[in-house]
């Protein structure tokens, strides 16, 4: 039985890299340059992208989804690194967080602002989602209310405005300002303000011009008669080198669609339930600009596998790395204390970084997608393979280092016949936690493009849909507690029971 | 006749305290040297001296009539047997593979391997079937045994005992002094047998050294040291205390 014990240790280290290369052949095997769609992770992104990557399909291009980005930041360095070719984006936000200007750029300056950046603003669809002040339409009638100026003889009226308003200088205070406005004003969540309407807990709320739920309780939008509030056109950001067919496709949606009619689209995904493809569908149908057949939505199965398959590969990869490489620093280290501490010090620090913001910080270094993904999983991972690995080989019985020494073994061979054997059932254990963890980790990945089954949980929570969080959240604790019972055989494979029953399991 | 192990004026420290002060000796070939003294006479950490374990702060040690090398020990561990006392037999590997490691590292088949283990397992008195066992699957005896064994497998010169057979009772630990008596029989080997149990050392050695704090209190052969205790620490060792 001993007697395969070390033979099994080397096939086991050729396990994961058969598997990571069965991943990476997967990848490569694409067809001819798709066009990458990407979106934010909010309702209005998503139908957006939808309606460009089918308009793009409907004129027979190759079309790719990468939807979710978790803000502005994200999807903006996903087309600048080039991982998308486009996303819906709008002048403001262009202007202000991009560009970072306060001036308002636009259509000529805009382009001329975006060129040095290797990006170009294509036509706009033809709304402005701005900020609006909204009221319940009772309400506008009995104090004919139609304009925010309008709002300055009824000092009475109860302000509930969401905090980012509350705090934006182009928000509450320059609105204030600009309107002399004799109210004061209380702060809310967003997502509660139309509740707090419908009770009559308020009696104004902060709003944006194309949001679903203002078809829902059918509210009323002042106008902005002073014209205080920025534009925020919307359009498609694409990259200068974009398929001039691409192109083309697009500005068949230039200008067509107005204010309202987003309002109604995005109320046909937060009212009715429906999904972006579908709703993207219609409104091409009716324009005669699709098939009206809706793109076949890919099977649930199919979709899930192919999370299932992403999750892994970036597990997998991240895992494999952090274990070779935390190997090989626990080794070089371990017979010094001082420098032992020092490493364990700072992958314990790596360790205490929230997961959203080392991706974050990952994404000036290596942009966005599955490399800063598998980057943060990599440094995640490390902490418990190095610790563990110092560990079992600080702790090995004194008497038995010695007698290795006497018996007349190079250090290299006291490392591959007696330590590392010794070793290999804390080492082993520090790779399950890091792997287990990493699965759950990497549904964070989603925030920045990585896909995998992250992907279902940030569309689900932009759409406050639990089924779709749940697609990504059953299989992903499905393949949590299957690695977990995986890493228990291979345990009982590779370690002598009575050395695995005195593992304590850190 | 050149003396297979030569010290000179040894001293260690650990830090303020002299655990060796000044220690000279050498050992006749092929029998049995017990050094005997109290706890923290410094017994053991003479016996790491010798194969280097442990570097003194000053003296000179002569192995194989040669200086102890400075650094790469290797070869010259591979030639001195090492057993110590609760038998440190690598609990992840079998019997036999605790004792062939180094022979397999060196490059023996496995031919010569069984061949070698079957050998030193029955001068030992250990069943053949034993050597596929775990250390732990066998009983204290066994493995004080399999550890005399291990020490002994690339037939060295010099076998170093660190009390290796405290811990088992008194039967057992006279079964195993006929074993090891039979074995080194058979094979010729300068033993350095450190050891507390005066008992022990006067059933399994032909020459004593006698340690106090840190020096040689008396050395000769067992039968010159019974005759003439040097000393009244002596004699209360051997037992003959105030009625000698």
């Amino acid at each position: 039985m001993s007697e395969h014990y070390s033979a099994r240790v080397m096939r086991l280290s050729l396990l994961p890299v058969a598997a990571s290369l069965l991943f990476f052949s997967g990848g490569l095997a694409s067809q001819q340059a798709p066009i990458v769609v990407g979106s934010k992770n909010f309702t209005e992104s998503y139908v957006l992208a939808e309606i460009m990557a089918q308009t793009l399909e409907f004129h027979g291009l190759t079309v790719e989804r990468e939807f979710g980005f978790a803000g502005t930041l994200v999807a903006f360095e996903a087309l600048r690194a080039g991982e998308i070719d486009l996303y819906a984006e709008y002048s403001g936000t262009i202007s202000q967080a991009i560009l970072q200007t306060d001036s308002e750029f636009d259509g000529p300056a805009l382009v001329a602002a975006l060129a040095p950046l290797g990006l170009e603003p294509l036509e706009p669809f033809g709304f402005d989602n701005t900020y609006a002040i909204a009221i319940m339409p009772a309400l506008a009638q009995t104090l004919r209310l139609e304009r925010i100026s309008d709002l300055r003889a009824h000092p009475t009226l109860r302000l509930g405005l969401s905090h980012e308003f509350r705090d934006r200088a182009d928000g509450w205070p320059g609105l204030k300002r600009a309107y002399s406005l004799p109210q004061e004003s209380s702060g809310l969540e967003h997502g509660l303000a139309y509740q707090a309407l419908l009770e009559d807990e308020i009696d104004v709320t902060d709003a944006y011009s194309t949001d679903g739920d203002l078809v829902r309780y059918d509210l009323r939008l002042l106008e902005d008669n002073l014209g205080y509030f920025p534009t925020y056109l919307a359009l498609p950001l694409a990259r200068g080198d974009l398929d001039p067919r691409a192109r083309a496709a697009l500005a068949s949606l230039a200008g067509s669609i107005d204010a309202a009619q987003m309002r109604a689209l995005n109320a046909e995904v937060v009212v009715n339930g429906r999904t972006f493809a579908d709703v993207a569908a219609q409104f091409l149908a009716g324009r005669g600009l699709a098939t009206g057949t809706p793109q076949p939505r890919s099977r649930l199965q199919e979709r899930l596998l192919a999370n299932v398959l992403v999750h892994l590969k970036l597990t997998s990869i991240a895992v494999l790395a952090a274990t070779l490489i935390g190997l090989g620093l626990a080794l070089s280290v371990y017979r010094s204390p001082t420098v032992s501490k020092a490493v364990l010090y700072t992958a314990g620090l790596l360790q205490t970084v929230p997961s959203i913001a080392l991706l974050a910080l990952l994404i000036p270094i290596a942009g966005v997608g599955q490399v800063p993904a598998i980057i943060a999983l990599f440094l995640y991972s490390l902490l418990p393979i190095v610790r563990n690995t110092i560990t079992a080989l600080i702790t090995i019985d004194p008497l038995l280092q010695r007698v290795a020494v006497a018996l007349g073994l190079t250090q290299a061979q006291r490392l591959r016949v007696v330590y590392l054997p010794l070793a290999l059932p804390h080492v082993l254990a520090g790779i399950r936690i890091a792997a287990v963890v990493s699965i759950g980790t990497a549904t964070l990945a989603a925030f920045i493009g990585a896909g995998g089954l992250g992907e279902p949980i940030v569309t689900g929570l932009a759409l406050n849909d639990t089924g779709l969080i749940l697609q990504g959240a059953i299989p992903a604790a499905a393949l949590a507690i299957t690695v977990e019972l995986m890493f228990e055989v291979l345990e009982r494979w590779l370690v002598p029971p009575h050395l695995l029953t005195r593992q304590a399991v850190s | 006749m050149s003396e297979i192990i030569e010290l000179h004026d040894i001293r260690k420290r650990y830090g303020e305290t002299d655990v060796l002060n000044g220690l000279s000796l050498s050992v006749r070939a092929d029998v049995v040297t017990a050094i005997v003294g109290a706890s923290g006479s410094g017994k053991s950490t003479l016996l790491q001296i010798v194969n280097g374990l442990v570097r003194p702060e000053q003296g000179r040690v002569v192995v194989f009539g040669a200086p102890l090398p400075e650094r790469n020990l290797v070869e010259t561990r591979r030639r001195i047997g090492y057993a110590v006392q609760g038998t440190a037999l690598f609990p992840h590997l079998s019997i036999v593979r605790n004792m062939s490691l180094v022979a397999e590292v060196v490059g023996w088949d496995e031919e010569r391997i069984g061949a070698r283990a079957l050998e030193l397992m029955t001068l030992m008195d250990l069943e053949p079937g034993l050597g596929n066992r775990y250390p732990h699957e066998l009983s204290g005896g066994q493995q004080q045994r399999a550890g005399i064994c291990r020490a002994m497998f690339l037939k060295p010169e010099i076998l170093l005992l660190d009390e290796p057979f405290s811990g088992v009772d008194t039967l057992t630990k006279g079964e195993i002094h006929a074993r090891l008596a039979a074995l080194l029989a058979v094979e010729p080997t300068t033993v350095l047998l450190v050891t507390h149990d005066i008992g022990e050392a006067l059933t399994v050695a032909a020459d004593l050294i006698i340690m106090q704090g840190g020096h040689v209190e008396q050395r000769g052969a067992v039968t010159d040291v019974l005759a003439a205790p040097a000393s009244g620490y002596v004699r209360a060792l051997l037992g003959q205390g105030h009625a000698a």
